[in-house]
C-alpha cells in the first residue's frame, strides 16, 4: 500500500534544478570510468551505447517497440486506474461493498503477476488483448486499495459542512471528495506506472513478437549487451521524461494549496 | 428592509446514545432578533444549531422557519466552529461552493462586508485564523444574511481578533436585521452581541434561565456589557446545583 506523497516534500525546494542535473552528469561519468576499468565488451561505454541508440533507430525496430510497448502500458495503465478508481470508491463508500470485495483484492494484490500473465496467455491466446489483461489483472487490485484508504481517510468535518449548505450530490463529489482523493490518485498513478512498465516487459518476454521486453530478450540469447543498454537508457529517458513533464507538473498543480509557492 | 425569519422549536424527545439528550423543550425566537445559548461544552448546543439547520432530524418535534419545518427551508448562513473552508479552493471558490449562481458582485459585496478585498485568488491556507473565520462568515452571509446559525465563532482566536470580530458579527447582523442564534459557552459573546441570553444545562437539556439584555447590541457601553456579564455568571452559579 501506497501513502499519498508528504505535503512538506511535494514542495518543489527553492534551491533549483541544478543538483537533479548534477547527479545525472554524475551517474553518466561513473558509468564511463566503470566501462573504462572493465572489459568493454562487459560494460560499453555511454558513448557506445549513445552510437548504438542511433543505428537501431535508423536500422533496428528501436521505435516500433517502444511505441507498441508504450501503448500496451498506457492502455492498461488507463483501465486500471479507471476501474481501480471507480471500484475503490465503492468500497470505502460502503461497507457492504467492502466486506465482499476485500478479500478479492487482498488475492489480486499478491497473485504473482507471472501467473496471471500465463492463464491470460493460455486462455486467451499469446495476442495484445491477453497481455493488457494481464496488466489490469495485476494493477486495478493495487489502485483499488490506494483509493479505497483515500476515501476511508476523508474528513466527515467537510461532509458535515456539506450537509448543512446542503451541496448537491455532484457538488459533494466534485468539490469535497475529490481533492480529498487527489493525493491518493496521484500516488496510485506514479506507483502504478512504474509497476506497469516492469510487468509489460516482462509478459513481452513471456509472449509478444514485438515490445521492449521481446527485444530484450532477442539481446539477451545473443549477449548483445550494446543493445540491452541502448534499450534501458531509452526506457530511462522516457521514464524521467513522464515523471518531470507529466507527472511532478501536474501534481504542484493539483496539491498547490499544500505548498507556500502556490 | 425585512427582519430575518422567526424560529420556532419544539423537542419532545431526542436521544443520544440510547439518553434522552432533549425531552420536552421549547424555543421562541422573534424576526430579527439575537439569541445567545450559553452552556457548557458538551451539552448539546450544537445539536440545537443542527436542529434549526434542518441537519439534524431524528427527534421527535418540530423546528419551524416561519412556519416552515427547517429542513424545508432556505438554508441558513451556518458559521462553524473552526472556520471550516475547503482548503483546497481559493477564497472566492470558496464562497461559490456554497452558491453556484452567485455574480461576481455578490463575491466582492461578501468580501468587502467581512474586509477581504482583494483576496479573492488566495487560498484560506494563507489567511491568518481571524481572517479565515471572516471568510467563513462571507460565505454564511452570501447563502443567507437574513438567518446566521454561529456554532463558537470566536473560539481559539487572540483577545484583540475575537473583538474586532465580535464587532463585524454585531454589525452584519444589524445591518441585515437577521434573526441570528449563537451559541457560546462565553457569557462575554452574549453581553455584547445577543438580545437575549438563554442558559442551558443538564441531561436531559433544560432552559436555566431565558434573560432579556437591556440596550441594542452595539449600543452598550462597557459598564453595560460588565453587568450583563455578570447578571449573567450570577445566574449561572445560582442555578447550578
Amino acid at each position: 500500500m501506497t501513502r499519498p506523497p508528504d505535503r512538506a516534500t511535494a514542495a518543489p525546494a527553492a534551491i533549483g534544478a541544478w543538483p537533479g542535473w548534477a547527479s545525472v552528469f554524475v551517474l553518466v561519468l561513473v558509468w564511463q570510468g566503470l566501462a573504462l576499468w572493465l572489459d568493454s565488451r562487459l560494460l560499453p561505454s555511454p558513448v557506445t551505447v549513445a552510437a548504438q541508440i542511433g543505428w537501431l533507430a535508423r536500422e533496428g525496430h528501436l521505435i516500433a517497440d517502444f511505441g507498441i510497448t508504450l501503448a500496451r502500458a498506457v492502455t492498461g495503465f488507463a483501465i486500471a486506474m479507471v476501474l481501480g478508481t471507480a471500484a475503490g470508491l465503492a468500497m470505502g463508500r460502503s461497507r457492504l461493498a467492502d466486506k465482499l470485495f476485500l478479500n478479492w483484492v487482498v488475492v489480486g494484490m499478491n497473485l504473482p503477476a507471472i501467473v496471471i500473465a500465463i492463464l491470460c496467455y493460455i486462455w486467451l491466446g499469446l495476442n495484445d488483448t491477453a497481455l493488457v489483461l494481464a496488466v489490469v489483472l495485476n494493477k486495478t487490485p493495487l489502485v483499488i486499495s490506494n483509493i479505497r484508504q483515500g476515501v476511508l481517510s476523508f474528513d466527515p468535518a467537510y461532509d458535515e459542512f456539506a450537509r448543512a449548505y446542503r451541496l448537491s450530490r455532484r457538488d459533494t463529489f466534485w468539490l469535497v471528495h475529490v481533492p480529498q482523493l487527489t493525493p491518493y490518485l496521484l500516488a496510485a498513478a506514479r506507483t502504478g506506472l512504474s509497476l506497469v512498465w516492469k510487468i509489460v516487459l516482462v509478459f513481452e518476454v513471456l509472449g509478444a513478437d514485438l515490445g521492449v521486453g521481446f527485444r530484450i530478450s532477442i539481446f539477451f540469447q545473443f549477449f548483445d549487451l550494446k543493445g540491452i543498454l541502448a534499450y534501458t537508457a531509452v526506457f530511462v529517458v522516457i521514464v524521467m521524461a513522464l515523471e518531470h513533464l507529466v507527472i511532478g507538473p501536474l501534481e504542484r498543480r493539483l496539491l498547490a494549496w499544500t505548498t507556500d509557492l502556490a | 428592509m425585512d427582519y430575518g425569519p422567526g424560529l420556532s422549536l419544539r423537542i419532545d424527545r431526542l436521544e443520544h446514545d440510547g439518553w434522552p439528550l432533549y425531552a420536552d423543550f421549547r424555543l421562541q425566537i422573534a424576526p430579527g432578533q439575537t439569541v445567545a445559548l450559553i452552556g457548557p461544552s458538551g451539552v448539546g448546543k450544537t445539536t440545537l444549531l443542527r436542529i434549526l439547520a434542518g441537519v439534524e432530524t431524528g427527534f421527535q418535534g418540530q423546528a419551524l422557519v416561519d412556519g416552515r419545518p427547517a429542513a424545508a427551508a432556505p438554508v441558513p448562513g451556518i458559521v462553524f466552529q473552526d472556520a471550516r473552508l475547503l482548503p483546497w479552493l481559493s477564497c472566492e471558490a470558496n464562497l461559490r461552493a456554497v452558491r453556484s449562481d452567485a455574480e461576481t458582485q455578490d463575491i466582492e459585496q461578501a468580501l468587502a462586508a467581512v474586509g477581504l478585498v482583494g483576496l479573492n485568488a488566495a487560498w484560506p491556507r494563507q489567511l491568518s485564523g481571524g481572517m479565515q473565520r471572516r471568510l467563513g462568515l462571507a460565505r454564511a452571509l452570501l447563502v443567507n444574511p437574513k438567518l446566521l446559525l454561529l456554532d463558537e465563532p470566536f473560539v481559539s482566536l487572540d483577545r484583540a481578533v475575537v473583538r474586532d470580530l465580535q464587532a463585524l458579527v454585531q454589525g452584519l447582523i444589524a445591518r441585515n436585521q437577521a434573526t441570528a442564534v449563537l451559541v457560546s459557552h462565553d457569557p462575554e459573546d452574549a453581553a455584547r452581541l445577543a438580545h437575549r441570553a438563554v442558559l442551558i444545562a443538564g441531561r436531559p437539556v433544560r432552559i436555566l434561565a431565558d434573560l432579556a439584555l437591556d440596550t441594542a447590541p452595539g449600543q452598550r457601553s462597557r459598564a453595560e456589557i460588565s453587568a450583563h456579564v455578570e447578571r449573567i455568571e450570577t445566574t449561572l452559579t445560582e442555578a447550578a446545583p
